[in-house]
């Protein structure tokens, strides 16, 4: 009976014809079952040799029916789901991916990089009084750099040319207003559009965007400043980057510096080897990044911040420069037309 | 400022090796901005000599005149025969002194030269112009020809000093004294610890009373008036090459003696000086600010009409001069090369105030050498001095006789003292240099110092922009250099993060652009045409505009009330370029003219305005609300081998509102609506509730076709714009957490007939009321139309109802009553048939 079993079940070739085997040997009418039933009428000396022996039995067709049952499961599932494999290289752009401007992403970049060491996000209007955007900030209305500022004014009441109201020319203005409105000290970064009267071309456009940033406290030197560039640099562009102070002019710091970083490409190896040129900074060594300085004492006094106690730093960049030489981007026409084939690759954040 | 190395080595002797891109190095170091430093003659090999033209012969039969020369260069070519010259310019006639580029020699940019066939001659060198030898603007325009005196033979390349370095300064507004030789020589020496030899110490004769008579009845505007006279000069003198030279490298052009001289000087000293005919000068010199109305022509030929405040000078007839800025043509200087030259000169050395030529150069839109130097401020102590230079330099070059008269005309000054603690510059800089390095480095930059630890400095004449104690610390970190400054860190006090507002707009732009949009952010400049192609009603709000008074494009005046017109260019540009399924969006502020409109006063500076000041500047600006729009065309879901694409819909408009007011929190309430640039049948109006009432946030949906005619766009753009500050004004920015049942849930699904324009919103409205506090969800999962079988004019909406009780299992009756209830209401409300 056993070996019978065995058999059958081994000579099935389907999960069907293992079920019709697995009925006939292990059914209620299988020879099996008769067997066991049998047992019961055996007398009481030989139940026990009977049932082991039937049981034995019982357990190796068992034993066998799912050994059986597995292998042939495993062949159809082989095979099914062979049948069943897809093209996993088919594209699946049904609704394509969009994306956030790399200007954006890039000042919030840069914003991150300020708040995590405790500095706030201060903002302010676009179009800006003329007092906040150069009076407060030590360019009365004969500094020659009122002139030379590029700026675009508003029309006045009826249309006259008084308003008193320009488009922002820099972010500075948000210094001053975060003076006025914010306690001692403060520490703020300002990002936001500005505007100046350049018609667009490769490398300017009328409408870009800066990101200022202001430190106001007991005791601050131009060591911080220094070190607060510093660390910017290195969490934008890595490990060992540093800046460069060089003396500078602007109205609202005294004492005033451009800021220079090591180029991020070639550390500064290419200057003076001909063989290795940079082209991020034309083999100069250094990338120019923007200006800085202490702030002007005159700044503090108009916003009621006493000089004598307080002092402060200030430094403030265009960011469609850095985004230029951080991601390569060869034409600053390229980031203000929208075209989504720019965009696209920038995704979310960079 | 463009600074000639010779120049500069005759105040301080610069080690000779020094190059002039090692100067440049000291100097940005020292803080001049050297842009570039230009290498004269670069390439440049002789020989390059004085030659005198023998002979012309004018070659006929060509395009152009051509003449073939002889020309003398003594024994220049080796030969001492005269050297035979094809030449195309005519500016020169036999006995001529001309430098002549011989074989063998190379001009500036590789250009080698050697005998060559041309126009049937042999040319055994050239005739040379100042643009072939790279010189600057000679005023020529064709070759140059020599003072008669030079010498046949003479090395032309020492003779017109074409070797040179020429450092080019951006100088910053606060540095006028580095707009002179001098300054720029005083920082050299100051760089370089070396001596400077100042070439304003000149022995200089004190004022008498014999002078040109004087009047300055505007002392405050002009602090001081030095004239000097000059007569005799020689009709025949011209400028010496080396003069000239000098000039071009500063990047002037050389004009008539005398004006020569002055601009020489003022190159030299940074004093701007002006030279009168003083035979058409008619009585005594005024200085005085001019009568509204008065002219005068000045003289680029433009003829001036004065404002009050400007400062002119004057003689009996009226203005002959606009201060510090430009002469007048009524005095000017003649040429002796144009008629009958001046001889007779008075000389001009005066001090302006900076602000008052400062306006009058901006009033006049004119911007002279002059005038920017008096804007950024010269050395009133100089002026002497450089009137002195000008007629040493007429009696010198011009034979003129200087008169003995000496006009000078002062308002008392004191100078400029400052006191300031000695370890200021330590404190700002974050360094210890210490009393002795501060005394040291304020003394080289010319300041006398006393005391101890509170120093009483008194600032050099030519310096006047140091006024307070930051200016002198600046002077004394950036000599001892910024490059050695330390690095340290402040610590700021712990933060806040970014603000409600700040983290909305970071997630609406993830939340947009996560569901397929790209953000173009635009310009603000439009014109006002825009709203007519937008199809605004004639009294809607958002024609109200800011408008610029210098805009880029006078087509574009104004800025934006609406995000819409520079979504829709960037839409309309990329399709353009052949992307044809768009979807861009946009978050930006739009500028709103407040009902009154006000001037911005100009606040003092010396104090904190008061909070009524701040409100009124406030309140001057327009209002600056931050808007998001998206626009969308062609393919929303692409046609691909998974089946059939979906073209962008009003409903996908629709949905990016609905997406924005999600991350803000807000329950957008979406109704139809009709607002100009969207199709009146397929507008939504986007509303939110604050404080009880209603208020429109927005519109969403298809484009109006003939607004998308007038944009040039692709057939059934959509489009939506939300105010964002509203939207986040009544954001839940702390959703509370629902309680969650683990009881059973009981659907239900009905299905209702209606009216064809009863909108679903109303429908479901009075299914969730009717439904009462069983009801989890709701949701429509098919809209059907088919006039057989509903009817004419309605359709059929089926809704999910799930109901589900917080404390028990629900039975069927319970969900069935809840349901009836919801029926009953919707039928109420709307006319909701259920259907059989």
């Amino acid at each position: 009976m056993r070996d019978e079993a065995l058999a059958a079940f081994a000579a099935a070739d389907s999960l069907d014809a293992l079920q019709e085997a697995k009925v006939a040997h292990t059914g209620g009418t299988s020879p099996l079952a008769l067997a066991n039933r049998e047992i019961g009428a055996l007398p009481p000396h030989a139940k026990a040799a009977a049932g082991k022996l039937v049981g034995q039995a019982r357990g190796a067709v068992n034993k066998a029916l799912a050994g059986r049952q597995a292998e042939l499961e495993a062949e159809r599932d082989a095979r099914v789901l062979v049948e069943e494999s897809v093209d996993v290289t088919l594209p699946y752009d049904r609704v394509p991916a969009g994306a956030r401007h790399p200007l954006t992403t890039l000042s919030e970049r840069i914003e991150d990089v300020f708040v995590a060491m405790g500095y706030e996000v201060a903002e302010g209007p676009q179009v800006e009084a003329e007092w906040f955007n150069f009076d407060a900030l030590n360019i009365g209305p004969d500094h020659p750099a009122r002139g030379e500022a590029d700026t675009f004014f508003v029309q006045g009441p009826e249309g006259g040319t008084e308003s008193g109201v320009v488009l922002r020319t820099h972010t500075s203005p948000v210094q001053i207003r975060s003076l006025l409105s914010r306690e001692l000290p403060v520490y703020v970064i300002c990002p936001g559009v500005v505007y100046r009267t350049d018609e667009l071309d490769a490398t300017h456009t009328p409408v870009f965007r800066q990101v200022e940033l202001l430190a106001v406290d007991e005791g601050l030197t131009m060591a911080d400043l220094k070190g607060t560039m510093d660390h910017m640099v290195q969490a934008l562009f890595g490990e060992g980057m540093k800046t460069r102070l060089r003396p500078n002019f602007f109205p609202f710091t005294e004492p005033s510096a451009e800021m220079d970083m090591v180029c991020y490409v070639c550390r500064g190896e290419s200057v003076g080897n001909p063989d290795r040129p940079c082209r991020t900074c034309s083999s100069e060594g250094w990338i120019e990044l923007g200006g800085c300085g202490m702030v002007n004492p005159k700044v503090l006094t108009a916003c009621g911040v006493d000089p004598e106690k307080y002092s402060g730093f200030a430094f403030g960049f265009g960011i469609e420069r850095m985004l230029m030489f951080r991601h390569n981007v060869e034409d600053m026409r390229d980031m203000v037309e929208g075209d989504v084939r720019f965009t696209r690759p920038f995704g979310m954040e960079i | 400022m463009r600074v000639p190395l010779s120049w500069l080595r005759e105040y301080v002797d610069l080690p000779a090796t020094e190059t002039g891109r090692d100067v440049q190095a000291k100097l940005i170091s020292a803080g001049l901005e050297v842009e570039t430093v230009e290498q004269l003659g670069d390439g440049l090999k002789g020989p390059l000599v004085v030659g005198q033209v023998l002979t012309i012969e004018e070659l006929e039969g060509f395009k152009k005149p051509i003449r073939f020369c002889t020309v003398d260069v003594g024994t220049a070519n080796g030969t001492g025969e005269p050297q035979e010259i094809v030449c195309g310019a005519r500016n020169f006639a036999v006995g001529d002194k001309v430098v002549v580029v011989l074989p063998g020699a190379e001009l500036p940019g590789g250009f080698a030269i050697s005998a060559r066939k041309t126009y049937g001659k042999t040319s055994h060198g050239m005739i040379c112009s100042s643009d072939e030898l790279g010189m600057g603007d000679d005023g020529t325009k064709g070759i140059i020809v020599l003072p008669p005196e030079t010498e046949v033979g003479k090395d032309a390349i020492e003779l017109l000093e074409l070797v040179d370095e020429v450092l080019d300064i951006a100088v910053t507004a606060n540095r006028g004294d580095c707009l002179s030789i001098r300054g720029v020589a005083r920082e050299t020496a100051i760089a370089y610890g070396l001596p400077l030899r100042d070439p304003a110490l000149l022995d200089v004769p004190g004022p008498n009373a014999y002078g040109y008579p004087v009047q300055v009845s505007e002392p405050y505007g002009c602090d001081r008036f030095t004239a000097r006279t000059v007569g005799g000069l020689s009709p025949e003198a011209r400028s010496p090459i080396w003069l000239k030279r000098r000039l071009q490298k500063v990047g002037m052009r050389p004009i008539s003696l005398a004006v020569d001289i002055t601009n020489y000087v003022m190159m030299e000293l940074g004093q701007p000086l002006h030279a009168y005919d003083r035979k058409l000068v008619q009585g005594t010199i005024g200085v005085r600010r001019a009568a509204e109305g008065e002219q005068i022509v000045t003289l680029d030929g433009v003829t001036r009409k004065l404002h009050a405040e400007d400062l002119v000078i004057t003689d009996d007839r009226g203005p002959i001069g606009l201060a510090g800025v430009m002469g007048g043509a009524n005095t000017e200087i003649a040429d002796h090369e144009e008629g009958e030259g001046t001889t007779d000169v008075v000389v001009e050395a005066a001090h302006f105030d900076a602000v008052s030529i400062a306006r009058t150069a901006r009033r006049h839109k004119l911007s002279s050498e002059a005038s920017r130097r008096f804007e950024r401020g010269v050395d009133p102590a100089a002026a002497a001095a450089a009137a002195q230079r000008t007629v040493d330099l007429l009696v010198l070059l011009a034979g003129g006789t200087a008169d003995a008269g000496v006009t000078e005309i002062a308002a008392p000054s004191a100078p400029h003292t400052i006191a300031v603690p000695a370890d200021h510059p330590d404190k700002v800089a974050g360094v210890d240099y210490g009393r002795e390095i501060v005394v040291r480095r304020l003394q080289q930059v010319g300041c006398d110092v006393y005391g101890q630890d509170e120093l009483i400095v008194t600032v050099p004449s030519w310096r006047p922009d140091l006024t307070e104690v930051n200016d002198l610390a600046e002077e004394v970190i950036r000599l001892e250099g910024y490059e050695n400054l330390p690095s340290t860190l402040p610590k700021p006090p712990s933060g806040r993060g970014l603000t409600h507002r700040q983290r909305l707009h970071r997630r609406v732009g993830r939340a947009l652009a996560g569901a397929g949009y790209v953000e173009a952010p635009n310009y603000p400049f439009i014109g006002e045409q825009v709203f007519d192609q937008l199809l605004l009603e004639a009294d809607d709000p958002a024609r109200r505009v800011v408008k610029l008074t210098n805009p880029l494009n006078d087509e574009e005046p104004a800025l934006r009330t609406t995000l819409l017109p520079g979504l829709l260019g960037a839409l309309r540009r990329n399709d353009g370029r052949g992307s044809h399924d768009l979807a861009l969006f946009e978050t930006g502020l739009v500028f709103l003219p407040r009902e009154e409109q006000k001037v911005a006063a100009a606040l003092p500076v010396d104090r904190r305005p008061t909070d009524e000041e701040i409100a009124d500047l406030n309140a001057a600006l327009p209002e600056q609300p931050r808007h998001v729009a998206a626009v969308l065309a062609g393919a929303r879901e692409q046609a691909g081998w998974w089946g059939k694409g979906r073209p962008a819909d009003y409903a996908d408009a629709i949905e990016a509102a609905r997406a924005v007011a999600r991350e803000a929190g807000v329950e957008l309430l979406v109704r139809g609506g009709q607002y100009g640039p969207w199709h009146p049948g397929r507008c939504a109006e986007l509303v939110v509730v604050a404080d009880g009432a209603e208020k429109v946030v927005g519109h969403a949906g298809e484009l109006h076709p003939r607004v998308v005619k007038a944009f040039g766009l692709p057939v059934r753009t959509c489009a939506m714009e939300l105010d964002l500050d509203a939207l986040e004004a009544v954001g839940d920015d702390t959703p509370q957490a629902p309680g969650i049942s683990t009881f059973p849930v009981a659907t239900q699904d009905v299905a209702l007939v209606v009216d064809k324009f009863v909108p679903h919103a109303d429908v479901e409205a009075a299914l969730r009321e009717g439904a009462g506090e069983l009801l989890e969800g709701i949701r429509l999962f098919d809209v059907y139309e088919n006039a057989e079988q509903l009817g004419d004019g309605k359709k059929s909406l089926a809704y999910a109802l799930r109901f589900r009780s917080a404390d028990r299992t629900l039975t069927v009756d319970e969900a069935s009553a809840a349901r009836d209830a919801a029926v009953a209401l919707a039928g109420e409300r709307t006319g909701a048939v259920l259907r059989g």
